[in-house]
């Protein structure tokens, strides 16, 4: 069931100053999706998240946003300056006018609803993103766009995002565009994944994605760290399945925490159900 | 009470209430130097309006607007930062002022008082002019309160969520420039951002939301007027700079005084 595209990007290419930030991009976001944009520090992320809001005009190529579909963006970081005294609930309200109940309700949503009457000052990272997240969701939008949204968060912190992020695609049935520049984070909750260092390297399901020679490549490049938690990844999935031995997988210790976390058995999880 | 200190009250009081709301956004934008710069290129409206005949305060209001966007132009290009900008700007301007005056030797133009206020000369038409600027600024203030508090707390965020954002920086600068010259003859051009920044900084202590700082920025504000008007007549100080020296000892005692709102604000 091919659901109604929210989102096209055509051949999109821009130049800033000069220099090439985004070569013939194309993608889609359909309602219901999820489309995972990874990449590398300076791979043109945001640059691409600000072309698809219309926040940058492309030199060529063309975005095409179905007509009234309502967007609802968490940009990447905010920092409230401290001179501003405002609560969550006012900064929520800043996007739309809201009831205090309504407020409530959609804090409720995404698990931060302690904070309503703190400053956002006083509101701890993970809070924040929280809290921007519902200031999107708050206008009933059709297509999420969330610009690394588990930015200054911890680990733990982290996959719950994500977790809480998949259970919004599910009970919203909205279209989800996120950027972040891990793939293993985001390979649970995603059913697209582009893979973008200027030009789109790779892309296809996450599975697809992490086995692409490019991927790795591009991945690869910046050091074991990266290729360590993708190998340790690959071989936790299998331990799950019992078709290879637990003991038999040299895991570096920095790499032992998403095990901890618990990450690939909801990968596990999303498969039977999805 | 005499006549001129009731017209210098009322005078203060019409410029100290509309300075408070647009300096808490002052303050929120770190704008300033911004504001410093604008009030700096006053003088050259005063001159302008002594050429063409028309009131000083149109002349500021309208050299203010100009210089604004000529800012806003300039820093479209990213090769010297905003505050060199601003210092260019607004260093030139004064000079340019204070040139062009020179200029103008059939007329005499009481430069002390443009430069620092002459709060005791305001006469009933200075007091129209005031109060006209002041409620318009509030006014359009309260308009656009929302959208500009949106694109102050994340400009982007709330281009994607349908503020017009450029144009509601325009406007911001537009009210900026008309406070700007209906303070002019309160504290003087040298003077006038301290009427901005001052009362919203002792404000922010007490403040749990926008609005409550906006309006107590206007309290202390009207408090800094009445007492440095008094402190100005008792020790036969100069008006405008004892309204900032009064507003200055308010911030501080806005410091001082016991911090019972702290749970509350995380300030």
């Amino acid at each position: 069931m091919p659901a109604e595209s929210l989102l096209t990007v055509d051949g999109v290419s821009l130049a800033i100053r000069g220099s090439s930030i985004l070569q013939d991009i194309s993608l889609q976001v359909r309602g219901g999706e999820i489309v995972a944009l990874i990449g590398p520090n300076g791979a043109g992320k945001s640059t691409l998240v600000r072309v698809v809001l219309g926040l940058l005009q492309p030199e060529r190529g063309r975005v095409w946003r179905k007509p009234g579909v309502r967007i609802g963006y968490m940009p990447q970081r905010l920092t409230v300056d401290e001179t501003l005294p405002l609560t969550a609930r006012r900064f929520i309200t800043l996007g739309m006018p809201a009831s205090r109940e309504q407020v409530r309700a959609v804090l409720a949503e995404v698990g931060a609803e302690r904070v309503l009457d703190t400053p956002v000052q006083a509101v701890s990272g993970g809070e924040m993103q929280r809290v921007m997240l519902a200031r999107a969701l708050l206008r009933e939008p059709d297509l999420l766009v969330l610009d690394e949204p588990i930015q200054g968060v911890d680990l733990s912190g982290q996959y719950e995002l994500y977790d809480l992020i998949g259970d919004l695609r599910r009970q919203r049935g909205c279209g989800i565009l996120m950027v972040s520049h891990e793939l293993h984070l985001v390979m649970a909750a995603t059913d697209h994944v582009l893979c973008l260092n200027r030009h789109i390297c790779c892309s296809g399901h996450p599975e697809h994605v992490a086995r692409d020679p490019a991927y790795l490549q591009l991945f690869g490049i910046d050091g074991a760290r990266r290729l360590a938690v993708y190998h340790h990844h690959h071989n936790h999935r299998h331990d799950l399945r019992g078709t290879v031995v637990a003991g038999d997988s040299p895991v570096p210790a920095r790499s032992a925490m998403p095990e901890e976390q618990g990450i690939p058995p909801r990968s596990e999880e999303r498969k039977a159900h999805g | 009470m005499d006549d001129f200190l009731i017209r210098a009250m009322l005078g203060g009081f019409g410029v100290a209430l509309a300075a408070g709301p647009l300096g808490t956004f002052v303050v929120w934008r770190r704008m300033a130097y911004f504001g410093d710069t604008l009030a700096h290129s006053g003088l050259l409206g005063v001159v302008l309006g002594i050429v063409l005949n028309v009131n000083p305060q149109l002349g500021v209001v309208a050299t203010c607007l100009l210089v604004a966007l000529i800012l806003v132009l300039l820093q479209r290009q990213r090769r010297l930062a905003a505050d060199t900008l601003l210092g260019i700007l607004a260093h030139a301007t004064l000079s340019l002022g204070l040139v062009a005056l020179a200029f103008m030797e059939t007329v005499r133009v009481d430069l002390v008082g443009y430069l620092f206020g002459d709060i005791l000369a305001i006469n009933v038409t200075d007091l129209y002019w005031i109060w006209g600027g002041a409620l318009l600024a509030l006014g359009v203030l309260a308009w656009l309160w929302r959208p500009l508090l949106a694109a102050t707390v994340h400009e982007e965020l709330a281009q994607v969520e349908g503020v017009p954002t450029f144009p509601i920086r325009l406007a911001f600068m537009a009210l900026i420039a008309i406070v700007i010259a209906v303070a002019m003859k309160v504290v003087g051009i040298l003077l006038i951002t301290s009427l901005l920044i001052i009362p919203a900084a002792a404000a922010r202590r007490f403040a749990r939301s926008p609005e409550g700082m906006a309006v107590l920025a206007s309290g202390f504000g009207c408090m800094a007027v009445g007492s440095g008007l008094w402190a100005s007549l008792r020790w036969d100080t100069p008006a405008g700079p004892s309204v900032v020296v009064a507003a200055t000892a308010l911030f501080a005692l806005a410091f001082l005084i016991p911090n019972w709102s702290r749970r509350q604000t995380g300030f």
